[in-house]
């Protein structure tokens, strides 16, 4: 399927729902019926190692991703094992954010299809680009609400050297030196009583810093993010309260402020505020895209 | 003065102290950096939130275009006032509010200089910084950062200024303040942060700004590799990062511009290479001393005459100082000039650069290079003297070109300047009518009134509170 097919199906009318691998459960609005479910094209349209972008469809899984990206050393970071579209519609990060950043800034360009079922590019092909506004940056985590990804162009990065997981016992106050003394550390797992560290860079450098600090290797990060049921966001600084309160054993990502949880988090916004009901009014007046997906969620 | 004016002026001076109206102090914020001109009415200096929120109010119920305006440093006519505009002048607005040394940010005001900010951090004795570095940081603001999502040398591995913003305080046209994004890191609903960053000044005022801070690296080091050939050169720069390797930074210039710098700070530059590389190894020490051999054998096996490695603070600080006052060279060979950016894919550095050269030939213009080799980032400079008849038509003519032949070589418009007035009627090179509408609706959806610095950026102002016109009074 190219471009142009994936935009008539999505079509000017009737409503619409884009699918991806349904690797996790969306939250859906119950009662609204839809009258076409679709799914974007897939499969890999250019990758140029040396300009660190590769090209596309948005239904490509990320098991292709990876293994392309792979045989060149390199690697894009959109976790998960679903597809590019869902892992950028939902744009939840994966445990390694502290050292590879967020989601979002792995999007440089994106063709979408809107409410009018036409192709729209945002964003720009190269790996600076301040031409325009940064619609791309908006489509990330808004659960395709505000039009479908067809394509996309990412930014990909060398898979360092080596990269290995350690684990150590720590109190806040030695959690907090820690994040202060490593430098870039890829992840900083705390469950209120260990903190398991991911190193990367140079084997040196990782044996060098594991020997000063005294850390114990591990096999591989302590929790499956993918498999954890629930996901707060806070302050980075909330960390210890919310591990405290738990009442179970809860991971938390150290300076980056997600605890993996064993409940929802409470106080999450339900509505939107009025610029956020003013983009969905542009980009989606008919309210056909995606209408039994909860959003925020 | 019209009795409207009246009631307008008296109204704004009842919630900001420090008003402008004399016409010669007024007439110094005509204009930014750029060499576009228009034409400022009232200037205001807010002190606080609660100022602006007057100010932007104010201009609400009366209708009123403004403008804001951080150092006035743009490059793209951004910060122009069209038609009498207010011009928001949020200087005054300079404190850090709050720091988080342990997770790595601080809440400041939007006046704080770029290089300030490093510098307090510095003072109050932590070892982090505010990673985008513009050549400009010395006077420039964080706000205006925000709104052109600026970006500088060292953001090649660590990204331009939107992956340094966590959150914003904004007064919208309307007068009411919002807070996108935050400390947190997944914030329910859409990324307005995201939006906003790159806006312009066209979606609100930013009135604090919630910066990630960034480690300063245990170890740096800095190499200047010099070549007899540009394409040479070029092909270092992706071979290097084909290695897998995304060096802090990776900066050319090309042999007119070394030549200037020479003279200038006597950097020890060789006189007689086509171009030379500056490239910025930092992390720790075993990775830096692996990265810095493996960028010499690199550089070595494509030409690099000599591989010259920073001995110390002060060798590295006098490269750098060479990269960093290129502008203050141009100077000295002719008194004006006019500095394009816009970014191609690195593959295609070395013809698009050869493209550059005949263009410039061609209208028998003066040009050096200077750039962000790293990420194709090109920054043409053309130098020359105004008062030469008939010349600021060749220069603009070969600018179009310029930027004409990089969208051409599947490049972009600007890579960190921002499109302002200057490259607005170039947008739909990139962009078809319907992509434009889509960027028009984000600009609805955060300012219906249109008032927050109109006519910038987007080409056909059909939408919102635009009116259909050209500003008058502005010239290149
Ligand atoms: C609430 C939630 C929390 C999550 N937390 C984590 C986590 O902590 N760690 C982790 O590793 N993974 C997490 N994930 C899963 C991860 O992000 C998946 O990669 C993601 O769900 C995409 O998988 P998929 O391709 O199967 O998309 P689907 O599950 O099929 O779709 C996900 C959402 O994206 C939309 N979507 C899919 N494709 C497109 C498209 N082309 N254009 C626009 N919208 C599209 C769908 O309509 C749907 O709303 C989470 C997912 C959800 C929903
Ligand atoms: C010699 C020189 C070198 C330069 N080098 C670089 C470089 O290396 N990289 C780079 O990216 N740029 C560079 N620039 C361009 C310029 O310095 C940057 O764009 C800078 O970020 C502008 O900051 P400013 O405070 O001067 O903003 P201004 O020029 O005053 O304003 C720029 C834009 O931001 C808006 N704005 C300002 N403050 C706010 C606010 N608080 N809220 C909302 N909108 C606001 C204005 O309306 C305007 O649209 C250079 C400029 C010069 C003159």
């Amino acid at each position: 399927m190219d471009l142009t097919e994936f935009a008539e199906q999505v079509g000017p009318s009737g409503r619409v729902s884009v699918r991806g691998r349904s690797t996790r459960t969306v939250r859906r609005v119950d009662g609204v019926t839809i009258d076409r479910v679709v799914s974007a094209p897939s499969g890999i349209v250019e990758y140029h190692p040396d300009e660190m972008t590769i090209t596309c469809g948005a239904g490509t899984t990320l098991g292709e991703v990876r293994q392309i990206t792979a045989d060149r050393g390199q690697f894009v970071a959109l976790p998960g094992s679903g597809t590019v579209g869902g892992a950028l519609a939902v744009g939840r990060s994966g445990i390694d954010r502290l050292g590879v950043g967020p989601v979002r800034d792995t999007l440089l360009q994106a063709t979408f299809v809107n409410h009018c079922g036409q192709l729209v590019n945002v964003g720009g092909p190269t790996v600076k680009n301040v031409s325009g506004f940064d619609v791309a940056r908006l489509l990330v985590g808004s659960f395709g609400r505000l039009g479908f990804i067809a394509q996309v162009i990412l930014r990909t990065r060398p898979i360092p050297t080596a990269s290995s997981w350690f684990v150590v016992d720590a109190d806040w106050t030695r959690v907090t030196e820690l994040q202060s003394a490593l430098y870039r550390p890829a992840a900083l797992l705390w469950n209120g009583q260990r903190l398991a560290i991911r190193l990367d860079g140079h084997p040196d450098d990782i044996a060098a810093n594991a020997a000063r600090f005294g850390l114990t290797a591990l096999d591989g990060p302590p929790i499956d993010a993918d498999g954890t049921l629930y996901r707060w966001s806070v302050a980075p600084a909330d960390v210890p309260a919310v591990i405290g309160s738990a009442g179970q054993q809860v991971w938390a990502e150290v300076g980056v402020g997600i605890v993996h949880h064993v409940m929802p988090q409470p106080d999450r916004r339900a509505t939107l505020n009025h610029i956020e009901v003013r983009l969905v009014d542009e980009f989606d007046p008919q309210r056909r895209l995606n209408p039994d997906v909860v959003f925020p969620q | 003065m019209t009795r409207r004016a009246d009631d307008f002026h008296a109204e704004l001076a009842r919630g900001v102290a420090d008003i402008h109206r004399n016409p010669v102090e007024v007439a110094l914020f005509d204009h930014d950096a750029s060499t576009i001109s228009g034409r400022a009415g009232v200037v205001v200096y807010p002190t606080s939130a609660d100022e602006v929120i007057h100010v932007v109010r104010t201009c609400h119920r009366h209708d009123r275009p403004f403008v804001a305006r951080g150092a006035g440093t743009g490059l793209a006519g951004g910060a122009t006032p069209l038609d009498g505009a207010v011009v928001i002048c949020l200087t005054k607005m300079n404190r850090v509010l709050s720091v988080d040394p342990i997770n790595r940010f601080a809440w400041v005001e939007p006046g704080v200089l770029n290089l300030d900010l490093s510098r307090q951090m510095t003072a109050l004795g932590h070892d982090l910084h505010f990673a985008p570095d513009p050549s400009s940081q010395q006077s420039c603001t964080v706000g205006g950062n925000v709104a052109n999502n600026s970006g500088g040398p060292h953001c090649l591995a660590d990204g331009v200024t939107s992956a340094h913003v966590l959150g914003l305080e904004v007064v919208l046209s309307d007068g009411q303040v919002v807070v996108l994004g935050g400390e947190e890191p997944e914030p329910d609903g859409f990324d307005l942060r995201g939006a906003f960053v790159g806006s312009e000044g066209m979606f609100g005022i930013a009135t604090k700004v919630c910066v990630r801070l960034t480690q300063n690296p245990p170890t740096v080091r800095t190499m200047l590799l010099d070549f007899t050939s540009v394409r040479d050169g070029a092909d270092t720069v992706s071979a290097i990062i084909a290695s897998g390797m995304v060096p802090a930074a990776l900066e050319m210039m090309d042999a007119l511009c070394i030549k200037a710098v020479e003279e200038y700070v006597h950097a020890g530059l060789p006189l007689d290479a086509a171009a030379v590389l500056l490239v910025e190894v930092t992390g720790l020490v075993s990775d830096v001393t692996a990265q810095a051999e493996r960028v010499a054998e690199i550089g070595r096996r494509l030409h690099a005459r000599t591989v010259r490695v920073a001995r110390d603070e002060a060798e590295r600080a006098l490269l750098w100082k060479g990269r960093k006052s290129a502008f203050g060279a141009v100077a000295r060979i002719k008194p004006n000039y006019y500095l394009h950016d816009t970014v191609v894919p690195r593959r295609h550095l070395p013809d698009v650069l050869d493209e550059i050269y005949r263009i410039v030939d061609r209208h028998e213009l003066l040009v050096l290079n200077v750039f962000h080799a790293g990420d194709g980032n090109l920054h043409p400079l053309l130098v020359f003297d105004k008062r030469e008849p008939g010349i600021l038509e060749r220069v603009h003519a070969a600018g179009e070109e310029i930027v004409k032949a990089s969208v051409a070589a599947g490049g972009v418009l600007s890579g960190e300047h921002g499109i302002g007035l200057e490259k607005r009627d170039y947008m739909s090179l990139m962009f078809s009518e319907i992509d434009l509408a889509a960027q028009a609706a984000v600009r609805c959806a955060f300012d219906p009134s249109g008032l927050a610095n109109p006519f910038k950026v987007l080409p056909s102002p059909a939408s919102c509170g635009d009116i259909q016109h050209v500003p008058e009074g502005a010239w290149i």
